[in-house]
């Protein structure tokens, strides 16, 4: 399963996940009590900055997944300009740009296995409390394991589709995509029995 | 109890694939994924519990950082962008279609989860969309609710889809949908 996380290995990667987070955190919580766009402006300069120090595969991988919101900045942009408050514009825009960068490129530089790590720890207190917070360390990977199947089959289904009918494949393929990813569970149940279950102590 | 962990598992992959596989588009030419269908669907068959337990476990993973939304998206980015109300609101969707299928008996079970759909995959889902969009993007909720009110079309079409799926389920797999079995909560007798 591709993810999100960079293709270069920067220093940022050893860094401690939680910490990322939490500085992420106190970057949101601050630019959300700020209107001044010097300072937005600033933040924005600093993020790209960021986003630049790994060198130019990183900064090209950084700003593709920022394209994400360019139509959304348009629309805000020319809405503000047609009711005559560019300025407030201006702030918003920029401040929603730099929170969503700074948030990717915390993902960029965080291995999925840290961040799981992370909630095995953020989970803590409720495993104290008795909950069974372990069953998400089964279906995680379950997720990640049966999502590129999934795509597969619907791919197949598509294609056994296009080789019957003329028109294109639509919603109906999802009712035999659904069966079979209940009898996949089915399957899975069962083995997840066999093997003793997720439901034992850890 | 393990067959839980592994239905919850697999929607939340299916939720995952509908939103990648580019070959399932619904409409004519509307570049509008199935995503949101496989939200109404968890809810819908699963029940109110299971439905946000899927859900939640698929936005979980996104905010991990697997691409898992349509279009390839994921990542902490999308809980700061302005589609963030949708997104943490899917789960509360599918929680909220799960409740309505769970006690409000209708004459067929597909006309209960197209309604369910309407209800939790566009009433709720929509609201809390649009509080997301209000907050990022500094508007009211009236502005916002203008901005997207341009995609509830295309989730009614959804919700009518996901209304025909489980019709179907429940005549060739209807052990699947559990809430059928349960006494209508009013205490009338299910037909």
């Amino acid at each position: 399963m591709i993810s999100l996380t960079s293709p270069v290995r920067t220093r940022a990667h050893d860094w401690s996940a939680g910490l990322k987070l939490g500085g992420l955190c106190l970057a949101s919580t601050g630019l959300f009590l700020t209107a001044n766009p010097a300072v937005h402006l600033a933040a924005l300069a600093l993020t790209l900055v960021l986003y630049a120090m790994p060198g130019p595969v990183f900064l090209r991988a950084g700003l593709r997944s920022l394209r994400a919101v360019l139509p959304i900045v348009v629309i805000l942009l020319l809405w503000h300009a047609i009711i005559g408050d560019l300025m407030a514009g201006l702030v918003i825009t920029l401040r929603m740009v730099t929170l969503v960068a700074l948030a990717n490129l915390v993902t960029m530089t965080t291995p999925l296995e840290d961040l799981i790590d992370l909630i095995h720890w953020l989970t803590t207190p409720l495993r104290r409390l008795g909950l069974p917070t372990h069953l998400l360390e089964t279906a995680i990977p379950l997720v990640i394991r049966f999502t590129p199947v999934l795509v597969a089959r619907a791919a197949t289904l598509a294609e056994a589709w296009r080789a019957r009918a003329r028109q294109r494949p639509g919603w109906r393929l999802i009712l035999p995509l659904m069966l079979q990813a209940l009898d996949d569970a089915d399957h899975v149940g069962e083995a997840l029995r066999a093997r003793g279950g997720p439901l034992g102590p850890n | 109890m393990e067959r839980n962990i592994a239905q919850i598992a697999l929607f939340a992959a299916m939720i995952a694939a509908l939103g990648l596989v580019p070959p399932i588009t619904l409409t004519f030419g509307v570049p509008i994924t199935a995503q949101s269908l496989g939200v109404m669907l968890a809810g819908a068959v699963l029940g109110s519990r299971r439905g946000f337990a899927a859900v939640g476990l698929f936005v979980l993973l996104v905010a991990l950082g697997l691409p898992l939304l349509a279009g390839g998206r994921g990542g902490l980015g999308v809980f700061a962008s302005p589609t963030v109300g949708f997104v943490v609101g899917y789960p509360i969707a599918a929680f909220v279609t799960g409740l309505f299928v769970e006690h409000v008996r209708l004459r067929s079970p597909g006309l209960t989860a197209g309604l369910g759909a309407v209800v939790g995959g566009i009433l709720v889902l929509y609201l809390l969309g649009a509080t997301g969009l209000a907050y990022v993007a500094g508007k009211t909720l009236i502005e916002a609710f203008a901005l997207v009110a341009a995609f509830i079309p295309g989730d009614l079409l959804k919700a009518g889809i996901a209304g025909m799926l489980v019709q179907a389920l429940a005549k060739v797999r209807p052990q699947t949908l559990e809430w059928l079995r349960l006494p209508a909560s009013n205490g009338n007798a299910r037909l």
